[in-house]
């Protein structure tokens, strides 16, 4: 019998295991959790034959090495990153044949920060409320990788994809956020809408899969006290008393106090997933 | 009514009370089972709004809101869970002393009201339960703590709760249960959603139900 397992010769900064998320629950105080990037996890899975709802492995900056444990094939996208099978280089944004028992290996990435490693077959995690994913806040579904843990992988269901060249992002010198006001930017001067649309903003080395945060001008507010809990969507600009914004992505709790701005579609999150920390981030008024 | 655009697919829904959000949302609920609700991602009623997410349009529902007739809610149409309790929470003497009675009577208070789950979140499966009376509203603790076990029965502002799992927490400590709130394998895997009615049951340290406490709720327990 085949021994379908990848086993975690080096995890990285935080590697965790990530499919399209379990939406439909934030009622139950669940988050959607899921990629981060999610075409590049999409990109992935199609490169080595996995249905996009199969689960990936989502890197964070320096990247993650594997032992595999089966005859498999591979495919890493996302951010770009050396990507090596027994020390060999190998493409980058492609299907790699990975003999058994052999090492792959994602190095720290060029520029961006979050990469994607798809297993024909897909990680086979236990699904909790029908998903893999792993909820940093909420902490549901698998733990972030640990050098020595053990992951199944699914049967191959498909053949990979005949592919000559993958997009690849070229760097992002800067993160631009277009969003739609609203519904709470009354709760702002003119001036401080002003201030998010004109100010110099920065990714903060404090983000995470919950938010990503900015360093910048404090946006100046118009009523003070506070604002009854209420549900919070995917890209939504909650700005909490310090006045700086912060961009909720995958792992947002469903509920929150403080006053939204604006919400960025969710068809742009995905240059967020990928801004380093340092980034110049700008907002721009979609009407 | 007051709804306001989230995002191209969202729409936040203000309201003026807690029952006028537990209405509509019930209204909401009763029209998606029914088919004439528009496909909605999610629904998430929280202290005075109903988000939903998800909507082709938006603007469309929003236009059509205000024509809806909405009955206010009847207890009855509320599925309710019984919590078995025992009040041994490390704040019980301060909670007791914030309401000006003796811890005995905070236990009968507690338990003698009928609360139900305004909304969920802070975690999975966590419900803020209303149904305590202005003049019981206690604040939070002035120094959160860093671990509040899993299953502490705990009060602030005009809310009471049950920690679904061990976490950092604000809230005054008033109880345990041994009651599982989440489990992700169980269907559902939230004990309390959005409009169930809770009672806390007393229970002594064995667990059975405390004689000392009279009107105790004989609901079964869930």
């Amino acid at each position: 019998m085949t021994d379908r397992t990848v086993s975690v010769v080096r995890a990285g900064a935080l590697t965790t295991v990530q499919d399209l998320g379990r939406p439909g629950h934030a009622h139950l105080g669940v988050p959607r959790a899921g990629a981060l990037d999610a075409p590049a996890h999409r990109l992935a899975n199609r490169l080595v034959g996995n249905p996009e709802t199969a689960a990936t492995l989502e890197t964070t900056l320096t990247g993650c090495a594997l032992r595999v444990h089966t005859a498999t094939t591979v495919a890493v996208t996302g951010a770009p990153c050396p990507v090596t099978v027994d020390g060999r280089p190998a493409p980058w944004g492609a299907p790699v044949h990975v003999p058994p028992g052999a090492v792959l290996e994602a190095g720290a990435v060029t520029h961006g920060l979050r990469a994607y490693l798809a297993f024909a077959g897909g990680i086979d995690a236990e699904p909790v409320l029908g998903s893999r994913a792993t909820d940093l806040l909420s902490g549901l579904g698998p733990a972030p990788l640990a050098d020595g843990t053990v992951l199944p992988l699914g049967r191959p269901q498909g053949p990979p994809a005949a592919v000559d060249t993958v997009p690849h992002p070229g760097p992002a010198a800067e993160l631009v956020l277009p969003f739609l006001p609203g519904p709470r930017d009354t709760w702002f001067t003119d001036a401080g809408l002003r201030t998010l649309t004109a100010g110099r903003f920065r990714v903060s080395a404090a983000s995470n899969r919950i938010g990503l945060r900015t360093e910048g001008p404090p946006l100046e507010r118009a009523r003070t006290g506070e604002l009854p809990s209420e549900g919070m969507p995917l890209g939504a600009l909650q700005v909490p008393p310090n006045g700086l914004p912060v961009l909720f992505l995958h792992d947002h709790p469903t509920t929150g106090g403080y006053p939204v701005v604006g919400v960025v579609p969710e068809r742009h999150l995905a240059p967020a997933a990928q801004a380093a920390p340092g980034t110049p981030v700008r907002f721009v008024r979609m009407r | 009514m007051r709804p306001l655009p989230v995002g191209e697919h969202g729409l936040l829904i203000e309201l003026d009370s807690a029952e006028e959000v537990e209405a509509l949302h019930a209204e909401l609920l009763r029209r998606a089972a029914d088919g004439t609700l528009p496909p909605v991602g999610e629904m998430v009623p929280a202290a005075r709004t109903v988000f939903l997410d998800g909507l082709a349009d938006p603007c469309g529902l929003a236009a059509a809101l205000p024509t809806w007739d909405i009955p206010p809610l009847a207890a009855a149409d509320r599925p309710t869970v019984t919590i078995p309790v025992r009040y041994d929470g490390p704040d019980l003497a301060d909670v007791a002393a914030l309401w000006d009675v003796t811890p005995d009577e905070v236990v009968r208070l507690h338990a003698g009201t009928a609360f139900h789950v305004a909304f969920c979140g802070f975690a999975p499966g966590f419900g803020y339960l209303t149904g305590l009376p202005r003049q019981l509203h206690v604040p939070r603790r002035t120094t959160p703590r860093t671990r509040v076990p899993v299953g502490a029965v705990a009060l602030a502002g005009p809310y009471t709760g049950v920690y679904p799992r061990s976490s950092p927490g604000g809230w005054q400590l008033i109880g345990t249960t041994d009651t599982v709130l989440w489990d992700p394998v169980r269907e559902p895997a939230a004990l309390l959603a959005p409009g169930t009615r809770v009672r806390f049951v007393p229970q002594d340290r064995q667990g059975r139900q405390d004689p000392q406490v009279p009107h105790a709720p004989q609901e079964p327990v869930v």
